[in-house]
């Protein structure tokens, strides 16, 4: 792949995914990947976000479950912005 | 170097017929107090190797049985040649030599108390030289792939190990458990969230249930009775969470690909418990902790460990090699020293999953052959005694 993805995501279900590059700065347009499938598409990301951190990929509510995996991965307690950075800040485990 | 097709490595094989990929003599502490003269052998007579650890006075019960099992399993891993026992007393002593001579394999056992540490260095030093010079002279013979034992656990992970490095692992077992190799992977607090997943992933539903009770009861008797406050911070850990990860239900499902897609476990292990159910993947109630769990499985008789890491956990053990594989960029610009094989290009997307399995497989018959690992080149050798409870 001649141009490298920003965002990967794992399956179809999900509704965040994960950078893999450094020094994301907010405003970019990350090419982003589905690796069960290799499929592909754009998104904005509205903040830097480290390398290995999570962004919303649609528009999140408060209470909202996040999907990773295509599996239950714990609740959102804030809203979030498609593009927007999750991480312990606006999301908790449901175990402990 | 050109791919290793044919699968076959150099390799040292026991008096029992189990195959070491390392040629170790140990002077192996019984107990805590019994440290220093093991070190001062090991100083005297090059080509020895201490074992030094906190434990192993005033055990009782699962725990001491716990401990035995540790020392006499370390003792008889086929990385190991030979071995010296040395304790504060004969009895305990002798009962871990014998449990490793069992193997057919040169042991000895030498005890302080009447002797003091001067006569017991200099007796365990000549005995010790004996054995080196023996094991110096053993032949390596031509192996095949089917006759490792590969453990794998990862540590601190981050959200590149569920992308890249975990699946790399899944994959090398995918293709080397239908070779006939034995398997395990472990770290029971760190399947919470995929244990659904992961009671599928059991043979058939009896096993499948007898990992829910085993991981079930985890979470009551340790878990629930010991959590002074949610776990964040331990589960994931501080490193895990600046690596991305946010959960423990993340981190579990990340983790679990390290199964891959198409094996099954065939059995559950106790901790540092030898499989007995021939070859195959196992799975060991264990910590998540990297060194705890990395002895344990070495003295169930593993010897090579496949290790993914994210953020770059620099982890080795002393008798068993431990290959790490990371696809964290910032961790191979970074700590480039402590990584075995560099999967960024999975990341990138120039490197598939298949061909990643494919590189860690040339890894593992490298490291088989004699390669020391990052690990070994940079003198990790941790060895951590898991303890149940506190002693009498």
């Amino acid at each position: 792949m001649s141009e490298h993805p920003q965002l990967l995501v794992h399956d179809h279900k999900d509704n965040v995914g994960v950078v893999v590059v450094e020094n994301l700065s907010a405003g970019t347009e990350m090419l982003c990947v589905v690796t069960a499938d290799n499929s592909s598409f754009r998104l904005t990301c509205n903040d830097d976000v480290p390398i290995g951190h999570k962004v919303a990929l649609k528009d999140i509510a408060n209470g909202d479950v996040a999907v990773k995996y295509g599996e239950d991965i714990g609740r959102f307690k804030a809203d979030v912005k498609k593009g927007g950075h999750v991480h312990v800040h606006n999301l908790k485990t449901n175990r402990w | 170097m050109p791919i290793n097709t044919n699968r076959k490595f150099m390799g040292y094989r026991r008096e029992n017929g189990r195959v070491g990929v390392r040629n170790h003599v140990v002077i192996l502490p019984v107990d805590d107090i019994s440290n220093a003269c093991c070190e001062a052998v090991a100083n005297n007579i090059k080509g020895t190797l201490a074992l030094p650890h906190a434990y192993g006075r005033l055990q009782f019960g699962a725990d001491l049985d716990l401990h035995f099992r540790t020392m006499i399993g370390t003792g008889a891993n086929p990385n190991v040649a030979a071995c010296i026992v040395v304790g504060i007393e004969p009895g305990w002593t002798q009962k871990i030599a014998d449990g490793i001579a069992a193997t057919g394999k040169p042991v000895a056992a030498f005890s302080i108390e009447q002797n003091g540490d001067l006569k017991t260095i200099m007796d365990v030093s000549r005995k010790a030289q004996q054995f080196v010079q023996w094991a110096t002279e053993l032949q390596k013979v031509e192996c095949d792939v089917s006759e490792l034992w590969i453990s794998t656990k990862c540590g601190e992970s981050d959200t590149t190990t569920g992308l890249g490095s975990c699946p790399t692992v899944g994959n090398m077992y995918d293709k080397l458990i239908p070779e006939g190799i034995y398997g395990v992977f472990g770290e029971t607090s760190e399947i919470t969230g995929a244990e659904h997943i992961c009671k599928e992933r059991a043979i058939d539903a009896e096993v499948g249930e007898r990992w829910y009770k085993m991981w079930k009861a985890y979470q009551d008797d340790v878990i629930f009775a010991h959590a002074t406050n949610d776990l964040s911070e331990s589960q994931p850990t501080k490193g895990n969470i600046e690596g991305g990860l946010t959960t423990i239900e993340e981190k579990a499902l990340g983790n679990l690909e390290k199964i891959g897609r198409e094996c099954k476990f065939i059995d559950i292990l106790e901790p540092a418990e030898a499989p007995q159910k021939g070859k195959g993947l196992y799975f060991m109630d264990s910590s998540s902790a990297a060194a705890e769990c990395v002895t344990l499985m070495a003295a169930a008789g593993y010897v090579i460990h496949t290790f993914p890491t994210g953020q770059g956990n620099v982890i080795g053990n002393p008798i068993v090699p431990v290959v790490k594989i990371s696809a964290n960029p910032r961790t191979l610009r970074t700590m480039s020293e402590h990584i075995d094989v560099d999967v960024t290009g999975i990341l990138r997307r120039d490197m598939t999953i298949d061909q990643a399995g494919d590189a860690l497989i040339e890894m593992i018959m490298r490291t088989a052959n004699g390669r020391h690992t990052a690990a070994e080149a940079l003198g990790h050798r941790e060895f951590v005694m898991t303890k149940l409870y506190r002693s009498a």
